[in-house]
């Protein structure tokens, strides 16, 4: 070894770190969780270890056993004996253990061995099986076999077994060594798609913590991703599915608020997954401003060119939905558009709405290749909007991608504080997702959420018909901001609950209050449902034991079932107003509670929820078929047919 | 570094399921893991982030282990595969990163203040070819040439001249700074 060398290992030595030990247990915690994860997606546990037992001989008589010719088995044999040899000498000065530090050649014939196994199966189904094959074949059949002589199999295991021993002295059969060196990777999907979610709401007891706090949300994306999903013919991955999100998507015959913004709803019906609970919907209706009044309009579009758009379920599917949305502005709206991939450019200064040809010219000519910088658009999409807004108009940017967003963001962080610092200037940001297989829905999620916009996710034109046409004036006109919901319950009334869904906009108690922290906001003509399921004082559904000393409920309202509490801030205003209600037993069931019930239903199935005992999707059909009601477009409808489709595929 | 047997067959152990033998094994294994990513990034940042990619697909990927190979040697041939991967993504980042706002260009500027403090030690790893870098990284861990061969699925003959050929570059290195 030069000095040079010396040099390079002697510094290399002195600039290894040793590991950040709280890294470490953070690292090692990661894979614990990964691990347990792994394993709770098998079919389940094998009651005993039949960890194998591969020591030296196992190995060496599985071998001799798989090898059907002679020539094979006496060259074998020879080179067992001569491993064994090495072996015996090699562990003369060690443990009593079966070494696996032996001279590769015992490695190169046992790895031959059992490829050699493997190549006679198609594809190892398990492991367990494929242990079975090349680790204990009876003797009896193996016997059977040496007289068989099959043909290919002779030859092949003859010449790999001697490419082993010649290429031994210098241990490196490049085809042996290759596959000794490359783990066989397990089937994982390619894609890369990444979903925002949470553990499932768990049940929490009353008497510990009575008051729930969550922010509203009124993304629609998650039913979107799991209908593109079951259409496609396989169940969506747990994580992707939203319950409120679902339950959102569809529109509630809630009373429409008279003066404020919106008007909050509440009902309490029987639980159909568990008789001795009950369900309270929580419904909110945004107010309708009349359209005809709308404030102008500033629309930039920030469109995602990148390469992987070119799908037609992408790019082309963007520009027909864009197309659709134009239809519904005003002569007094400006639109402009901004791509990104490789490097962002203006591709349409701001223009009037009324210049329809100059901007479906502009849309038309958009064209997918490169790829995707997308901090840069967003700089330029949000300069765009500064530079179009005046007094009384809305701004707003619209994203429309496939999910890279955030190549060359290597700080997702840095990201959202920069678009809460636009949102808080004034300018807010929806994100539209188009297509599948590189969807970073955890990305959209946090886009929109600090954008104070609504993730959407278009898969058929009809959903951008939903999206951008028919709920135009809701997803671009906030009625109010940071909607956040409370609800204390009763311990005399109430012994459980649990929300169903909004795990990933859970509030901490005192955000309630804090006009400083973040929540969803409402759009003109939105509606928004909660679910809590409760479980009365004394109910046999009661999952935890009472105690035995408790605090009597004191105060007023001992009758009710707890106090719901919303908060919200005018469009621009900086504090927050409140509007209270108690909910009490007698309000009773709404006729159109039903369906929302039969979509949470939905989705806690699909999540493999725990709280549904015997529940089946048939339920959930007929449930959602029986309170389908008046479908003026077919929507519930389309969910019923998506409910069907996850009981069949769930039956596989 | 010297292969262990309890550690193959903690490992085949775990990949049957066995949750305590996962964590035993994680835990002998990690430090070790975590020099080699270092040797192989050449800065802590990244060393941590490839070990922790490492660590979140270890489960899946253990699954095929048939304990065929030595279980480092299987684990370190993860390693410089992940390492890889790791340099392309940054690469094609950085392809990407062009023409940028600020904001990028101050993170590449950390990035290179926290290179110069490494020193000769990075320019003369960086400067490497990629197999030359790989190869190094385990070498100079106290792996023999046979060890090392395994690891990166090539001859002991390659490494043998891979190890000459660094020893070149370091040659040409030491010459052009004594220069200047």
């Amino acid at each position: 070894m030069t000095d040079d060398l010396k040099d390079l290992k002697l510094a290399l030595k002195a600039a290894t770190p040793d590991p950040d030990p709280s890294t470490r247990a953070a690292h090692l915690a990661l894979a614990r969780k990964s691990f347990s994860d792994l394993q709770g997606s098998r079919d389940g546990m094998r009651p005993t270890s039949n960890r194998p037992n591969r020591g030296f001989w196992t190995g060496a008589l599985s071998m001799l056993n798989t090898f059907p010719s002679r020539t094979a088995l006496t060259a074998a044999t020879a080179i067992v004996a001569f491993g064994f040899v090495v072996l015996h000498y090699s562990d003369l000065g060690r443990s009593n253990f079966p070494s696996r530090d032996t001279p590769a050649q015992q490695d190169i014939q046992q790895e031959e061995a059992s490829f050699a196994d493997l190549s006679r199966t198609p594809r190892p189904k398990s492991r367990a099986e494929s242990r079975e094959l090349d680790g204990a074949a009876p003797l009896g059949t193996s016997t059977a076999n040496f007289g068989l002589r099959s043909e290919e199999r002779a030859t092949g295991i003859t010449s790999r077994l001697v490419e082993g021993a010649v290429s031994d002295s210098d241990a490196a059969s490049p085809t042996g060594i290759r596959k000794l060196a490359e783990p066989v990777a397990p089937p994982l999907a390619l894609d890369r798609e990444e979903f925002a979610n949470a553990d499932p709401g768990q049940l929490l007891i009353t008497s510990e913590t009575p008051v729930s706090t969550f922010s509203i949300d009124v993304d629609t994306a998650s039913y979107a991703v799991i209908r593109s999903s079951l259409m496609s013919g396989h169940l969506p991955s747990p994580d992707a599915v939203r319950i409120e999100e679902m339950i959102n998507y569809f529109r509630y015959d809630y009373p429409a608020p008279d003066e404020a913004p919106f008007r909050p709803t509440v009902s309490v019906e029987a639980t159909p997954w568990n008789p001795d609970t009950n369900l309270v919907h929580i419904g909110i209706q945004g107010a309708l401003p009349e359209v005809e009044d709308r404030a102008p309009l500033n629309l930039v579009f920030l469109i995602d060119t990148s390469g992987s758009m070119k799908q037609p379920n992408k790019l082309p599917l963007l520009k027909q939905s864009f197309r659709l949305m134009l239809g519904q502005l005003r002569p007094g709206d400006q639109v402009s558009i901004v791509t990104y991939a490789g490097s962002a450019g203006q591709v349409l200064p701001p223009t009037n709405a009324s210049d329809r040809s100059v901007i479906l010219n502009a849309l038309e000519q958009l064209d997918a290749g490169g790829s995707t910088a997308g901090q840069a658009g967003l700089q330029q999409a949000y300069a765009t909007a500064a530079a179009m807004a005046e007094d009384g108009e809305v701004s707003r940017v619209i994203l429309a991608t496939d999910g890279d967003f955030n190549v060359g963001v290597s700080d997702p962080d840095a990201l959202k504080s920069y678009i809460a610092n636009k949102r808080d200037s004034g300018t807010y940001l929806s994100v539209v997702g188009f297509g599948r297989g590189n969807l970073q829905d955890a990305t959209m999620q946090a886009l929109a959420q600090n954008g104070n916009g609504q993730a959407a996710y278009i898969d058929t034109l009809a959903e951008a018909q939903k999206v951008l046409v028919d709920q135009l004036t809701g997803a671009l006109f906030p009625i109010a901001n940071d909607v956040k919901i409370q609800v204390e319950f009763n311990p005399a009334q109430i012994a459980e609950y649990r929300l169903i869904g909004y795990e990933t906009r859970a509030l901490r108690r005192e955000d309630f209050n804090n006009d400083a922290v973040d929540a969803g906001d409402i759009g003109a003509g939105h509606s928004v449902t909660a679910l809590y399921e409760i479980t009365p004082v004394g109910s046999p559904a009661q999952l935890s034991a009472p105690l035995r000393y408790q605090a009597e409920a004191t105060g007023h309202g001992r009758e009710e079932l707890g106090f719901l509490a919303l908060r919200y801030k005018a469009p621009g205003a900086a504090t927050s107003q409140v509007i209270e209600m108690p909910i009490t037993p007698d309000i009773g069931p709404r006729s159109d509670a039903g369906f929302a019930t039969a979509i949470a239903g939905f989705g806690q199935l699909l999540r493999g929820s725990d709280y549904l005992t015997n529940w089946t999707f048939d339920d959930a059909i007929a449930l959602a078929s029986r309170t389908k009601g008046e479908d003026p477009f077919g929507y519930r409808a389309e969910a019923i047919q998506l409910m069907r489709l996850a009981a069949s595929l769930s039956e596989n | 570094m010297r292969m262990n047997t309890s550690e193959t067959d903690l490992a085949l152990a775990a990949a049957g399921g066995d949750a305590a033998a996962f964590s035993a094994l994680l835990s002998l294994c990690y430090d070790g893991l975590f020099r080699l990513s270092f040797r192989l990034t050449g800065s802590q940042h990244e060393a941590e982030d490839l070990t922790q990619d490492i660590c979140a697909s270890l489960p899946a990927k253990l699954t095929a282990f048939r304990g065929d190979a030595q279980f480092t040697t299987w684990l370190y041939r993860i390693a410089v595969n992940a390492a890889h991967d790791r340099r392309r993504r940054t690469a094609s980042l950085m392809k990407a990163a062009e023409g940028w706002g600020d904001w990028e260009q101050h993170r590449q500027a950390a990035i290179a203040e926290d290179a110069a403090l490494v020193g000769w030690l990075t320019t003369a790893m960086a400067s490497m070819p990629e197999d030359l870098r790989d190869t190094l990284a385990l070498v100079l861990d106290d792996m023999t040439h046979r060890e090392a061969a395994a690891v990166l699925g090539v001859s002991e003959g390659t490494i043998s001249w891979r190890i000459s050929e660094a020893k070149k570059h370091l040659r040409i290195l030491r010459r052009t700074e004594d220069q200047t």
